[in-house]
This record gives structure tokens, C-alpha cells and sequence, in this order.
């Protein structure tokens, strides 16, 4: 892989020289050489928010709650396992579990969460981005370290990549002042891959970040799966501005999401998956991902909370997704969190 | 891949049925993409175009019942609705400052033609620099029959009470036997062709469509594409064509309907096939914003407008909304690349803005 890695200031120039079909062929060439079996796949999965309180107070979030708003919510067990089986019913393998940094939450709700979850179920426990995990550690005087070995220990399989947003200081601190840092986030995902555990890393652009912002994102990402090796997947998606203290600011438009989405597979060279959003981007525009460098339709999202607080609301299922994958000229699988497949359609 | 097709494009020679089913069936949308938006920069340079439009559908009663139609209704039907004139004018009102009225409707099973022509010089009359593009050639047809006229005789009547252009809807897609499942009461493939005929003839210039991404096969597409070119040559009238991607929610026909890439290649297989006509819209409300911009780099160059009020596609679970501001537009444009321009109905430019900011 070395030999055809691009350089930093090669990504620049690709980002902003080259021509959307270009970059875009460029993305595809390198998606067939690392998928050659032509498959696409997506999980089966359901998106449990088990708070939406929150103290930090994103800009660009539309889903918290102050803590005594009447909005906010933790969810209760009953209603938890009641998710969790409508999950496995419908052929689920994993619960992507996230929520608000709430401080009325310690490091015992977490293991008693996890621990009973797996008491009962048999499913893949994706859980906890890195602001929530360090969050956790600090409130609890723990090292994410320590933290991570508590949380696993007591049934965490795998983190999601969220959080990461733009991995620029500089991009932070106009978005999401109050959120860990990049070099934070990126401390919990070294300390997870350590133990073992796999992640996802995840981008969110179409905010204030310019060229080198994004490059920079990606550069800090291939660095550290080159030491570890842990993130499964890169997940690169557009923000969505609306209910959010930056609505009327105008989104990342289709081209920018695909130019973004191809550099993303042809510098991370190091990262076997790259997801297309259908959640924010919509079937038919996913679809189209699927020749600009991913080769993964993520989860068919039972439940999504986040976007559609913004106002973006997608719905498909299974059928859809299958039909999706194979009208834009691939074979479906449903696969696991580990991108082990599981079944072809 | 198309080594030859590609000599073609570049030295503006035709291409032929057999090459545009091998771009129809190839996966190399890239080469496809590349071609066209060489083909669109020939009839266009830079620019793509927009228009500040309003939809006006009078009625949504229709004596048709096409099977891919979520919008007809029948007469006493949840749902159905009749526009006064006066609540048509003031829809338009309210929609200014717009430089084109677009309407189109059920086949009313009891209007006479006089009340489609009182539409027409009543929005003439309180709006008179207002272009008026009104009626499919499906409406042509079903006036003459109610009105006992010729379609000559129609026309003419249509000039004087208003109309300037005609859309290009009905065409849906020429092939008889897909036709006759889709929309068996509607307009032949033929009488839609002789009926644009007539209205070039009468120097009215018109848009053509094809409905696609239903149950029709690439051959269908291409006889379809190449059933325009040739009317074209012998008319000129054609300003714009317009691939209209099937929506498959609310109709009687389900399925999936196309696929982004799918809608792609259309776009730029269209773009390569009809080098006779000027422009290739991407008409956002049928493939959403997203498609339509990427669509900009695929062979099209004109997005239609923003549209106040769309009714037809919105009933079948359209992707998009009912309107985009102009500000949307111009930044879906730049964001591709392209010059914005907003233009009239005959695709004169109103305003060019820079490509960017």
C-alpha cells in the first residue's frame, strides 16, 4: 500500500484541482481493488439513544436537552430490552448504543446498563463514542484507560466513531467549543484499539472547516490506524444545519459530499471500509456513493434519532436496502459489526 | 472503453442505436459522464440555467387513469380539487415576481374548452409580461375532441387567449405494448409526436420527456430518444429535453424506480443521443436536488425553477419539496462548478451571475 500512498499535499491538490468524475474514478479504481467480489454491504442494527441530555451544547446539534428540560430523557430498562428485541426480531446483530454527556449518569449506570444487556441478549453491544467515554472517566476519576477495561469487562463490544466531527482545533472551537478535543478523541480510540476492541472513525464537514481541515482529519486517521490497525471503517457525512444554532447556513451540496467521500477511499488506503450516509444523503445519492469510493450502506438504522432532529428523515428497509445495492449494480450482504458476512441476497 | 463513440463525440458525428445501448448497458458512468458534459459544453459552455417559475395545476380531475399517476382523481374523490380563475390569478400573484407560468392538468370531464382558453387570457390580461407555458400534447388532443375543432384550429385558439410555449409532458415512453400498460387511455406514443408536430408547425416551441425507470427496457429508451431526434430534424421546436425519472410510491405500478447512477446515465446518454436539441433539463422535483446537481456534471444543463407549488410529483412521494429558493439554486450550480443563469422560456439569459462567489 505504501508504495501508492498520496501525501498530504498531493490530497490538497486532488481536493481542490481535480474534477468530481476524476477523483471519482480514482476512488472507484481503489474500492474494486480492496472489495475485487463486487459486494456492498449494510448492518442490521437499531440506533439507541438512552439520553438526549446533554451538557455540552453542540452548535451544530439538534438532538439535546438541557437537563431540566422537559424533553430530556433516560431511558428506562424495560423500554431499552423492548428495542433491543424488536432488533433481534428483525434479524438485528448489533445496537449501536449513544447518547448526551448527562451528569446524573456515573460509571455504575454504564456497567449496570451493559451488564444486563448481555445477561439476556445474545448482540453486538456498539456503544459510547469518545466524548461520552471520556466524560464517564472523569466523572468517575477513572483514566479512559481504566475506563475502557471497566466498560468492556462489563459487555462494550465496539465503539462507534462519533464525535470526531473535524479532527482541526482550530474547526472545534467555532463548532463544538465544549467537546473533547481532537487529540482526546483520538486518545480514546488509540486506548480502545490497545485493548482490542475495533471502532469506526467518522467525519462530519459541511460546517466551517476548509481543504486542509479535512485533510488534516484524514492524514490523523491514517497515522493512527497505521499504528493500531482498529478502525474497521471511515464515515465521512455532511452536516445538517437545520434546528441547530447554524440553521440558514447552506449544507455541503452533492458534489461536496462525493469529492469528500472519494479522497476519503483514496487517502485512507490503510481503512478497509468506507460508508456511504444514506441517512443524511438519501437511497438514490448512496447509491451513487457507491462508485465514488464506498463499499458499505451502514446500518438499515431501525430507529435514528439525531438527523432526524434535524430535520432529515430517510426511512428504508431491509427490502429497500437489498433492492438499493443491487440496482446500482452490486451484490448485497448483510454483515456483521466486524464486517464479517453474514448473509447474500 | 468507447474508443469509438468517443471519436464520434468529439467530431460531432451522430451516434448511432446500437452505441447508445452500449452506453445504456455499460457500469462505466465515468467515461459516460465525461463524454456528455464534453457534449453539453458544445451546445452550452458553462453555463446551467434556472428559471423562476410557477406550477399552476387547475384541476386534478382527470377522465385518465394512468397507472403511474398519484395525482388524478376522480370527480367527488377525497381529494379532488377544482382552481377558480380568480384563485389561479391569485396564486400567480402571490408568486411574483416569477417570469413563467407552467400549467398543466387533469382532462377535466366537464370544463368546455372556452374555460381553458378564459385561464389562459385572464392570466394574459393581469399579468401580461408573464410567458405562459401551458397544456401536454395529451390536453392538446382531448380539447380538440371535446371542442369538435382541429388541433390546428386548437392551437390557433391557444395563441390568441395566451399560450407562448408548450411543457413536454405525455411523452411518458413511445413503445406501444409498454404503453398500453402503463397508460392504455392516454395519447398514442404517435399522436404525441404528431401533435408536437403541429404545435412547431405553428411556431410553438415545446419540451419533450420520456417517463423511464417503470418496466421498460434500454431498447424502449433509445427508440424513445431516437423517435425525438428524428422529429426534431425535420421540426427544430424542441428547446429542451427532460428524462423523468418514475416515482414508484402511490401508483399502481410499484417497483423500485431508477437508481441514482441509473438517472445519471440517462441524463448524459440523452445529452449524447439528442445533439439536435439544446438543453437537457434535470428537473430537480423529480430527481431531488442532489441528483439534479450531479446530474450538471453528467450532460445537463438546466435545473427548471423554483417552482411555487408543485402538485403532481409531490403526490407520488417525491423526494423533494414543493419549491427551492433562487438563492438554493444558484448555490447548487456554483457548488458544481457551472455558471449560473437565470433564463426566460426561450432560454434567453435574464441574469448571469459568476461562477463564483
Amino acid at each position: 500500500m505504501s508504495a501508492s500512498r498520496i501525501s498530504r499535499e498531493e490530497a490538497l491538490r486532488l481536493y481542490e484541482g481535480a474534477g468530481l468524475l476524476e477523483l471519482g474514478r480514482m476512488a472507484d479504481d481503489m474500492r474494486a481493488q480492496l472489495h475485487p467480489d463486487n459486494i456492498v454491504t449494510f448492518v442490521v442494527d437499531r440506533n439507541i439513544n438512552y439520553t438526549n441530555i446533554c451538557i455540552n451544547r453542540c452548535r451544530f446539534c439538534a438532538f439535546y436537552r438541557d437537563a431540566d428540560d422537559p424533553e430530556g430523557y433516560v431511558l428506562s430498562k424495560r423500554e431499552l430490552f423492548k428495542k433491543i428485541e424488536e432488533t433481534l426480531d428483525l434479524g438485528g446483530t448489533q445496537i449501536l448504543i449513544q447518547g448526551g454527556l448527562n451528569p446524573e449518569l456515573d460509571i455504575h449506570y454504564y456497567v449496570d446498563l451493559l451488564g444486563s444487556i448481555k445477561k439476556k441478549y445474545e448482540i453486538n453491544v456498539h456503544g459510547f463514542s469518545p466524548p461520552e467515554i471520556t466524560y464517564l472517566a472523569n466523572k468517575s476519576d477513572l483514566t479512559v484507560r481504566e475506563a475502557l477495561v471497566v466498560l468492556r469487562q462489563a459487555g462494550l463490544d465496539s465503539i462507534p466513531g462519533g464525535g470526531a466531527e473535524i479532527l482541526s482545533d482550530r474547526v472545534r472551537k467555532m463548532m463544538s467549543p465544549k467537546k473533547l478535543s481532537s487529540s482526546g478523541w483520538l486518545k480514546v480510540m488509540r486506548e480502545a484499539h490497545m485493548q482490542g476492541m475495533r471502532t469506526t472513525a467518522t467525519m462530519m464537514f459541511g460546517g466551517k472547516e476548509n481543504a486542509e481541515d479535512i485533510v488534516e482529519h484524514l492524514m490523523r486517521v491514517r497515522e493512527l490506524q497505521d499504528q493500531t490497525g482498529g478502525f474497521t471503517a471511515f464515515i465521512p457525512w455532511s452536516f445538517q444545519p437545520g434546528n441547530t444554532e447554524f440553521e440558514g447556513m447552506v449544507p455541503a451540496t452533492a458534489v461536496e459530499y462525493l469529492r469528500v467521500l472519494a479522497l476519503s477511499r483514496i487517502f485512507l488506503d490503510n481503512v478497509n471500509n468506507v460508508q456511504a450516509s444514506w441517512v443524511t444523503q438519501g437511497l438514490k445519492m448512496a447509491q451513487v456513493a457507491l462508485r465514488f469510493g464506498a463499499n458499505d450502506m451502514g446500518s438499515t438504522m431501525i430507529e435514528e434519532n439525531v438527523v432526524k432532529a434535524a430535520g432529515v428523515s430517510h426511512m428504508v428497509s431491509m427490502d429497500d436496502m437489498v433492492n438499493a445495492v443491487k440496482s446500482a449494480g452490486f451484490i448485497a450482504a448483510q454483515r456483521d459489526t466486524y464486517y464479517n458476512l453474514i448473509r447474500k441476497f | 472503453m468507447f474508443d469509438s463513440i468517443d471519436r464520434k463525440v468529439r467530431s460531432s458525428v451522430r451516434l448511432g442505436r446500437e452505441e447508445a445501448l452500449e452506453l445504456l448497458g455499460s457500469d462505466d458512468i465515468f467515461t459516460i459522464g465525461k463524454l456528455a458534459s464534453f457534449a453539453a459544453a458544445n451546445h452550452n459552455d458553462d453555463m446551467a440555467y434556472y428559471v423562476r417559475n410557477i406550477h399552476i395545476n387547475p384541476t386534478n380531475i382527470c377522465v385518465n387513469r394512468c397507472r403511474f399517476c398519484a395525482f388524478s382523481r376522480s370527480r367527488g374523490e377525497e381529494g379532488a380539487y377544482e382552481l377558480t380563475i380568480e384563485e389561479i390569478i391569485n396564486n400567480i400573484k402571490a408568486a411574483m415576481p416569477v417570469s413563467e407560468a407552467h400549467i398543466v392538468g387533469g382532462l377535466h370531464p366537464d370544463w368546455p374548452f372556452e374555460h381553458y382558453l378564459r385561464i389562459l387570457s385572464e392570466i394574459r390580461d393581469n399579468f401580461p409580461d408573464l410567458h405562459i407555458k401551458a397544456f401536454t400534447a395529451t390536453e392538446i388532443e382531448y380539447f380538440s375532441r371535446i371542442s369538435g375543432l382541429s388541433i390546428d384550429k386548437v392551437f390557433e385558439a391557444l395563441k390568441e387567449s395566451g399560450l407562448g410555449t408548450m411543457p413536454g409532458g405525455g411523452a411518458e415512453i413511445f413503445n406501444t405494448a409498454v404503453r398500453n400498460k402503463l397508460c392504455p387511455e392516454k395519447l398514442s406514443g404517435e399522436g404525441w409526436l404528431r401533435i408536437m408536430e403541429a404545435a412547431h408547425a405553428h411556431g410553438i416551441r415545446t419540451n419533450a420527456t420520456m417517463l423511464y425507470g417503470h418496466m421498460e427496457s434500454h431498447e424502449d429508451r433509445v427508440d424513445h430518444l431516437f423517435r425525438l431526434r428524428d422529429l426534431q430534424d425535420k421540426t427544430r421546436g424542441f428547446q429542451a429535453f427532460i428524462p423523468l425519472s418514475y416515482h414508484p410510491l402511490q401508483t399502481d405500478i410499484g417497483g423500485s424506480g431508477a437508481s441514482g447512477l441509473d438517472d445519471l446515465k440517462t441524463i448524459a446518454v440523452s445529452r449524447l443521443v439528442l445533439d439536435n436539441i439544446p438543453h437537457i433539463k434535470a428537473y430537480w422535483v423529480m430527481l431531488g436536488e442532489k441528483i439534479s446537481q450531479l446530474a450538471l456534471l453528467f450532460g445537463a444543463d438546466d435545473l427548471d425553477g423554483t417552482i411555487i407549488d408543485e402538485k403532481i410529483t409531490y403526490s407520488a412521494g417525491g423526494v423533494s419539496r414543493k419549491s427551492i429558493s433562487e438563492a438554493e439554486l444558484v448555490n447548487l450550480i456554483r457548488a458544481s462548478g457551472k455558471q449560473p443563469v437565470e433564463r426566460d422560456s426561450y432560454y434567453k439569459p435574464l441574469k448571469i451571475w459568476k461562477a463564483k462567489e
